[in-house]
């Protein structure tokens, strides 16, 4: 089912023309598979959601999960920190390799790996606590930060690097809850990062703001993809065009294409692909 | 092809691609009649082209107007984007076109005046026949976007060079001969370098529809040219 850009040029045109290659594929190929999921089935009781998904999400990038409502997006991405445990009647079967190490072990504590994979949701949800205590809390119950003084440096940093700090430096001990939606999502990925992930989940990080808090929040994860492995899940395709090198476009629970993000929207080599793209899905 | 859910959209892709053709056929239309012009020594035919060029300036940007208009409000994806940017590239090349059969045509009223040459008349009117075939094929191709009748075009400008190398040698051949044909040779030489050039502007519009249709660029260094100085 999954159509392989790497393999075939679906268009073969007169023998005699030579077509330029290079799509973004030798970039893609150069940064090493941080994620490598293989003959992935997950049921929710006796209905199958997603069938046989193959992906392999690369170190340092962003690779966006698009497809209709339904597709099974959220449900691959929650496989990725096993959130689907937390559901009644979910099964996953096959592989998930994080760095080689497979998250269905039964050895993987997912307390452990959720701090090793962060998460960030459609709508920010923030702790009804203080803005400061909002980020302390995954370092202090990781046992991340021994003392007072290296729980503030990671605090501040963490703020930092979501973009926050400069906006709550000086009410830090007021609520989380208090701020704009685009700064409690920020807020939310200060706590995510805080723990040191190596990957961060985002399912439809964006879908609640405005245009402006938007494009914070885009700017945010094209500054974070140097150190961290991104997966967005995102209705919007051109969101995904904005901030993903990597795309894979998800259909009826099966992954149907993925490949560099500029050629899935200029040229996607499956028709389904396209139709979803340019808005032919009926 | 599935039809768009907004209904709005496909209709408004369809008008860019039908005016485009539109255009193609009007440009067609002006470079058979500029190298009529020129062939049959006629002074009104040739002043219809150079009154009829505005309308084909006018087209272009229209086209570019409804395109730049679509990209911004519908954000055209994957073969809509290749469709939406072919319309826009192919209606400047057509506009160039255009430009070109409005000046063959100009130089009507100057050859009218000097003697007739008739060899030469004919050699140049081989060339438009072979150049207006080129234009008519890639036209067709991108009306029915056929893909390989548009690689065909684009492996054939070489031919178009060569016919213009031949009558570049003809001409001076001519200019030796006889200086008092200089001006006219001069004026002939142009009309040649002028189809030579919409033959270029041809295998443009075939590399166009070539990655409209496929997504993949066609290299220019593939194709087989034939350099017009070594004469």
């Amino acid at each position: 089912m999954t159509t392989q850009r790497e393999d075939a040029h679906a268009h073969e045109a007169a023998p005699q023309v030579h077509i330029a290659v290079d799509k973004g594929h030798a970039a893609l190929a150069a940064l090493p598979a941080k994620i490598r999921a293989r003959d992935v089935n997950v049921f929710y009781g006796e209905k199958q959601a997603l069938f046989d998904v193959a992906l392999d999400v690369p170190e340092n990038s962003v690779t966006a999960l698009i497809g209709p409502s339904g597709c099974g997006k959220s449900t691959f991405l929650r496989c990725i920190n096993r959130m689907n445990d937390t559901i009644q009647g979910c099964r996953v079967q096959g592989r998930i390799e994080l760095d080689g190490e497979n998250l269905n072990d039964k050895a993987i504590d997912p307390v452990v790996l959720r701090a090793r994979v962060g998460m960030v949701f459609q709508k920010p949800n923030p702790f009804p606590k203080t803005i400061f205590e909002n980020v302390a809390y995954g370092p202090r119950i990781h046992g991340i930060a021994t003392g007072k003084a290296e729980l503030e440096a990671i605090v501040e940093s963490s703020l930092k690097r979501a973009g926050l700090w400069g906006e709550v430096h000086d009410r830090l001990h007021q609520p989380g809850t208090g701020l704009s939606g685009g700064q409690q999502q920020r807020l939310v990925i200060a706590r995510a990062i805080a723990v040191s992930p190596e990957v961060i989940l985002m399912d439809e990080p964006c879908s609640a703001l405005d245009p402006i808090a938007t494009a914070r929040i885009e700017e945010l994860i094209d500054e974070l993809r140097t150190q961290y492995c991104i997966v967005i899940v995102t209705h919007s395709m051109a969101q995904a065009a904005r901030v993903s090198q990597k795309t894979a476009f998800f259909h009826l629970g099966k992954l149907v294409e993925a490949g560099p993000t500029g050629e899935i929207f200029t040229n996607p080599r499956d028709s389904r692909t396209q139709d979803y793209i340019t808005g032919r899905f009926g | 092809m599935n039809e768009h859910i907004v209904k709005s959209y496909e209709d408004e892709l369809n008008t860019l691609t039908a005016e485009c053709a539109r255009m193609g056929g009007l440009t067609e239309a002006q470079v058979a009649d500029g190298i009529d012009a020129v062939i049959k020594r006629d002074a009104t035919l040739a002043a219809q082209v150079v009154g009829r060029d505005e309308r084909l300036d006018v087209m272009e940007a229209d086209i570019e107007r409804k395109a730049i208009r679509l990209i911004a409000l519908r954000q055209p994806m994957a073969n809509d984007l290749r469709r939406t940017v072919a319309a826009m590239k192919i209606a400047a090349n057509l506009e160039r076109c255009g430009d070109l059969a409005k000046n063959i045509a100009k130089r009507t009223l100057v050859l009218a005046e000097a003697e007739p040459m008739t060899p030469l008349t004919r050699s140049i009117e081989r060339m438009g026949r072979l150049v207006l075939g080129r234009l008519k094929d890639v036209l067709d191709a991108y009306t029915s976007s056929d893909v390989d009748r548009a690689v065909l075009v684009w492996t054939r400008d070489d031919e178009v060079d060569e016919h213009y190398n031949s009558l570049f040698r003809e001409l001076l051949t001519y200019m030796m001969g006889d200086p008092r044909t200089i001006t006219a040779c001069a004026h002939l030489l142009f009309v040649a370098k002028n189809l030579e050039r919409i033959g270029d502007h041809a295998t443009n519009i075939a590399e166009i529809v070539h990655y409209e249709i496929t997504g993949e660029e066609m290299i220019s260094a593939d194709r087989p040219t034939t350099d017009a100085l070594r004469v």
